[in-house]
Formats: C-alpha cells, structure tokens, sequence
C-alpha cells in the first residue's frame, strides 16, 4: 500500500475525531468485518471441495432420479408425428390424419427397431398394449389410406379412446401418470384421475407394511435396547467398556454377515429349528419357518439396528447422576416413582434420538429384506429395485423412490430440528 | 449399581429380571455372529450342526468350505498345488478376485472420502463457517438417504457421463457413502480442540500449513483415522451401489456373497463369513484403542 492512500484519509480524520482506526488507518469497524469476512472464506474453502465433490456425486444423481420420475422419452422419441399431431390437436378425437401420423410413426419404428419400446411405454398405463405396437409396426409399411380403417382393420383396439388418452399422455414425454401409479391411482378414457382397479393396488398397501414393520423394529430395538443402555450406563466403567464390546462387535460386522448368520439360525434345517426339534419342543415335521417371511425381516433387522438404538442412548444416559434417582427415594417416592418420574424424564432425548434413527434407517432397508424377506416381507426398496432391474418400468422406479426420499427427508428434518445432525455420534 | 441391602422382595424380582433381561439381548447380539464360526468348518453341506460336530468327532470338522473359497472359479482347480496352481488362485479364484477389488475400491474410497471429508470438518468447526447447518445437513445426507435411492440415482447419472462399471465410478460413490462418518468423527474430535494452539504457532511464526501439519494434525489424528475407518468399513460393506452401477470387473467381496446368498447357498458363505468376523475384531480393536488415544491427548479422562 503507498503511503499516499494510507496518510491521506488517517490525517483527515485525527482533526475529525471520527470512529476508532487501525495502526495503518482504516476504520476498525471496517477492517472487522474485513477480517471477518476472510475467516469465513477461509472456512468456506475448507469445506467448498467436498461440497462440490458430494454435489456431483450425490446431488446431482438424486435430481437425475427425480427427472426421470416425470419423464420418459421412450414413446414421444420413437413417435414425431403423433407429437406433432397431439400438440395441434388438443382435445381432439382421433381422425384421418392422426391415423396417417400413427402409421407414418409405425413405420419409422420398424425401422429404428423402437415399437418395443414404445409400446412399453404405453403398456406400463394400458396393459396388451406393447404386442398391439410390435404387430402393427410389423405390417405397417403394406397400409394403405384411408389409414384409419386399415389400422381398426388391423386391430379393433386401436380406436380405443383409452389407448389414445394414454398415448396422448407419453407423447409430451413429461407426466405426472407415474406419481399417480406409485399412489395406486390410474386415469381414465377422459384423463380424469381415478383409483386403480382394486387388484393392482399395491404400492399404497407397501408404503404402509414398510412403515408398519418400520415402527415395529423401531419398538423392539426400544425394548430390547433400552435396559441394556441402562446397565451400561449405571455400571462401572471398565465391566460397561467390555460387555459394550458385544454391541460394537455387530454394529462393525459385515451386513451381509449377519444375514447370512441369520439363515444358517433360523432357516428350516437351520440351528434353532434342529435344537428345538432335539429337545423335543417340536415334531420333525413341525419346524417353524422364521425366515423368508416377515418374521424374518423383523428378526434380523431388529439384530442389525439395535446398535443404532443403544448407542444413542447409552450417550444420554451415562451422564445421567445417580443421586437424582437416590434424591427421589430418599424423598418418598418409591422405586418405580423414581424411576418413571425422575431417570426416564432424562433419558427421552436419547429415545428420541435412537428411535428416529433407526426408523429412518429402516424405511430405506434394502438388502435384509431381499434376502430373508421371501414375498411377505419385503419392504417398498426391494419393489423399486425390482422395477429398475426385472420390469425396468425405470419412471415408476424413480416415482417411488422420490416418495419414498420425501417421507425419509421429513424425517431427517425432523431429526435435524430435535435432535440437531452436527450432535449424531458414532461408536 | 449393586442392590440396596434394604430393597424389597418386588425390587430384587425386578433387579434380577433386568440383569437377565439383559443377558438374553447380550446373547442375541453376538451369539449369530459367534455361531457361524463353528458351523463354518462343517463337513457336511448343512447350516447345522451334524451329530459328529456336537460329540466333538473330527471328522465332523473340515476345512473343504475354506479350501472352496480358494478354489472357487479356478481354471484347473484339481491339479498339483504347485506354483502354478497358486498363481492360478491368484488370478482366476472368484473370492480373491473379489477380494482384490474390495480392497483396491475401499483403499481410494477411503483416501477420497478422508482427504475431502477432513478438510471440511476443520472448515465446519469454525465458528465463522457460514450456512454452517445447510451444509452439513447436505454433507451428512449420503448416510440418511436410502441407499436404494442413492443407487438408481448413480445408475441413471453414470449412463449419462460413462461412469458405469468403471473403478472411478465405483470409487466416488463408496467415497461419497463414506463421508458423513469422517465428518461426525473429525468433527467430533475437534469439539475440544484448542485453536489457540494453531494461533501460538502461527504467532510463533509457522506458515498455516506448517501450523496444520506440525500442531493440528497429530492432535486430530485419532479422529481422522477412525473416520478413515468407517469410511473403509462403509465401503469394504456396501453392496447395492455394486449391484447397480459396477460391471463384472468390480465384483467385491459383499457382492460375491450376495450371489453366494442368493443363488447356491452353501457352507462356503459361511466361511467368508468367518474371515470378515476377524477382520471386524481386528477394526473395532484398532477403533477402540484410537478412541482412547484420543481422549488422553485431549485431556478427557473416561468418566
């Protein structure tokens, strides 16, 4: 800095007796939050890296997936014409003209090898409908106009004014049809929303076992977590420290380990049944079938979370003095008095803590239920899985997938608000 | 907490049915754990254990899962175990080509997730950090979203770039899992750190790197460490981002058992089982010492 700019101002203010200035004459206040200002840079640019990398590796991949939850190109890609056509003719009836797009469109797609595709689309709101594009695309290069009574020539569905509410729907590639799926609601020949016919009603009825089953292990990890974290809490440190490596041992075993653990004890040839069957419990032909049902999935989740129960807890209650409980007897109340009214007060940070963490956690599981859950007892994770990867319905996918981030991100916001992210501690 | 000489008869009931209570819930934890490994050196081809086992007659042990693991994808599994059949295990064994990727992805998951995740953690701590509770809602998110849903996203997004089933893209998504565990433990550790130990070096003339590495690094190092080894862990564990977006040539570990689970369950998932046991001891031993450490050069003593 020249000493011309840093004289100048200093030597005009010593006459003033204006606000207090630095050594080198700027305004306190100013070089503050200048100071300030810097610091909070410098913080931010600590952090800046790992936000960009989590933003394009994480981020950015959720958006893809809420994209694809409104959009899928496959039919108004492989279709032009009856883009071209539906956008000019809102509300219109299909006529001569639509036929001739339709067919002009057919041929294109036997040619770029896209009906299947599209008419999978098509398919995913109107059963029947995938082989009615594959047959038509296939002969659709011999018609001839009028192209309308060729294409009901053809096939009778093709005036169906349903299909073309459907086709209507795909060909502006966005649409909320998936949600509406996903919510098990359907639209019908006027595109009026409507719920779907009753024995395709699924979705609705697996958002709520997933949430059932979800509170279900969120109790049981209570009940069996909540004594535990108290006997580690009031013991002495060094018996605690030992008896909480049997809740650390699981919490760092292998997911799949302890599923797999899970078989080998509960399956029907598996060591529980042949123990009760050699102790005479029960006949060979009475084994209990614990797993691939949802016994199993509650079982083996209820395993797998309870860590994420105890430790929450056990961090509450160990601070936690003695002497208020003592305090309370001494005062009159009996045991019990004491206990619900004095030591359980104190410890409802941490339930709430363990509890939400482990519904959070159990709403999204995944692999347990895929390997034990057998057909009762999956969870709404393994159906979007099976639409990515066996149906590859990949818009119906993402529909759930969105709803299902919406109901857990309520949950962390919940979680964030009582509870506070930057307080989560682990082991 | 011993039971006063003074409780009633009602209390003792309830004292010791709490201890037992809690016995019970000590052996459901760690019994499926401890069980498989017995049942790993069966002889027979079951889950359970054969009369031969329980009467402790050798030939109810066996090592033939173990010796599957090794075999298990080899060209000429059945030759002499010569030189040239251990460098056939070496290269062609389904479980140490698993193995091999495990740990090639975990190691660079976890540089990533730790390097990255390190550095934001000491700007997070900062009392100047601003939109401090955003951003770590953002940074800790990758734990809390379903990872179901973290894979489709990937699946979709690494279409797009020509990231599928490549190392790189296997890497950056394990290390993205892996950051909200170095975040919460650094961040944890520097709670009570002392920042006018990095101002006493710099007065006394450090360059802020020299500050970093010579003052706050030793300090934070536990922290940093069991953050790395979560982060591996995390990465070591994961498997429904494998199946969505890795290709035949990043098989991993999890992801060789999931087949083993889901399509020729035998006793050999068993013994992987077994060995991921020890290498779990192994981590939560080295965890714990850390955290120790840790304690006794922040001053905390253990209550």
């Amino acid at each position: 800095m020249s000493d011309s700019h840093s004289i100048a101002p200093n030597t005009a203010s010593a006459e003033t007796a204006g606000p207090l200035k630095t050594a080198d004459g700027k305004p306190l206040k100013v070089a503050l939050a200048r100071a300030q200002a810097r610091s909070r840079r410098r913080a931010f640019l600590l952090v800046a890296p790992l936000l960009l990398f989590v933003v394009i590796t994480f981020v950015v991949p959720i958006f893809q997936l809420l994209a694809q939850s409104v959009n899928d190109p496959s039919f108004s890609r492989a279709a032009p014409n009856m883009v071209e056509w539906f956008a000019q003719n809102p509300d219109a009836e299909p006529d001569e003209a639509a036929y001739a797009a339709l067919v002009a469109d057919l041929v294109e797609m036997k040619k770029n090898r896209t009906a299947a595709d599209a008419g999978t689309r098509i398919n995913y709101e109107l059963s029947g409908s995938r082989s009615l594009f594959t047959s038509a695309a296939r002969s659709a290069d011999r018609m001839e106009a009028p192209f309308m009574e060729a294409m009901l020539d053809k096939d009778e569905k093709w005036g169906d004014p349903m299909l073309w509410q459907v086709m209507r729907g795909a060909s502006t590639g966005f649409t909320i049809n998936f949600y509406l799926a996903a919510l098990d609601m359907t639209r019908d020949a006027e595109g009026n929303i409507i719920a779907a016919p009753e024995d395709r009603q699924i979705y609705v009825k697996l958002f709520i076992r997933t949430f059932v089953l979800s509170a279900l292990i969120m109790l049981t990890t209570f009940i069996l977590g909540f004594p535990v974290a108290h006997l580690l809490a009031v013991l002495p440190m060094r018996t605690s420290n030992l008896l909480m490596i049997l809740v650390l041992l699981p919490f760092w075993t292998s997911l799949l380990v302890r599923t797999t653990a899970w078989i080998a004890l509960l399956q029907r040839e598996g060591v529980i049944n042949s123990l009760l069957v050699s102790v005479g419990v029960i006949g060979e032909d009475g084994r209990l079938s614990m797993i691939y049902n949802q016994a199993g999935t509650v079982i083996a989740m209820t395993h797998i979370l309870l860590p994420f129960m105890i430790l929450p807890l056990y961090s509450v209650m160990r601070p936690i003095p003695p002497s208020y409980v003592r305090a309370a007897r001494s005062l009159g109340a009996t045991s019990f008095t004491a206990f619900w009214r004095v030591y359980f007060p104190q410890t409802v940070p941490g339930i709430a803590a363990g509890g939400l963490l482990v519904f959070i956690l159990a709403v999204g599981y995944y692999i347990t239920p895929a390997l034990v859950g057998g057909a009762s007892g999956q969870l709404i994770s393994n159906l979007i899985a099976f639409h990515m990867n066996d149906s590859y319905n990949w818009s119906l996918a993402s529909a759930l997938a969105a709803l299902l981030l919406f109901a857990v991100l309520v949950l962390y916001w919940l979680y964030d608000r009582m509870i506070g992210i930057d307080r989560m501690k682990l082991g | 907490m011993a039971l006063p000489y003074y409780a009633s008869a009602s209390e003792k009931a309830v004292y010791y049915t709490w201890r037992v209570f809690c016995g019970f819930v000590f052996v459901f934890l760690i019994a499926p754990i401890l069980i498989v490994i017995p049942l790993s050196f069966n002889a027979e081809p079951y889950f359970t254990f054969t009369e031969k086992m329980l009467s402790f007659d050798p030939e109810g042990y066996s090592l033939r899962w173990y010796d599957n693991i090794l075999t298990h994808g080899m060209q000429n599994a059945q030759a002499a175990r010569d030189g040239a059949w251990w460098s056939d295990a070496w290269n062609n064994a389904a479980w140490i080509k698993a193995a091999k990727s495990s740990v090639i992805i975990g190691f660079f998951a976890t540089i990533l997730a730790t390097a990255l995740g390190t550095l934001a953690a000491l700007g997070l701590s900062q009392s100047q950090m601003p939109w401090r509770r955003p951003i770590m809602a953002i940074l800790i998110s990758p734990m809390i979203v379903p990872i179901i849903i973290t894979a489709t996203g990937l699946y979709f997004f690494y279409a797009k770039v020509g990231l599928s089933a490549t190392y790189p893209g296997v890497i950056m998504a394990h290390a993205t899992l892996g950051i909200p565990f170095v975040i919460i433990t650094v961040t944890a550790t520097l709670v009570g750190f002392d920042h006018s130990l990095t101002r006493a070096a710099s007065s006394l003339g450090a360059s802020p790197s020299t500050a970093f590495f010579k003052v706050t690094m030793p300090l934070i190092l536990p922290g940093v460490v069991s953050g790395a080894l979560f982060a591996f862990v995390t990465s070591f564990d994961e498997v429904v981002v494998v199946l969505f977006v890795a290709g035949f040539d990043q098989q991993t570990i999890p992801r060789q058992m999931w087949n083993g689970i889901r399509e020729a369950i035998s006793p050999t998932i068993l013994s992987a089982a077994t060995i991921l046991v020890f290498v779990s001891i192994g981590l939560l031993t080295t965890v714990e010492m850390l955290r120790r450490r840790s304690e006794k050069l922040r001053g905390l003593t253990p209550n």
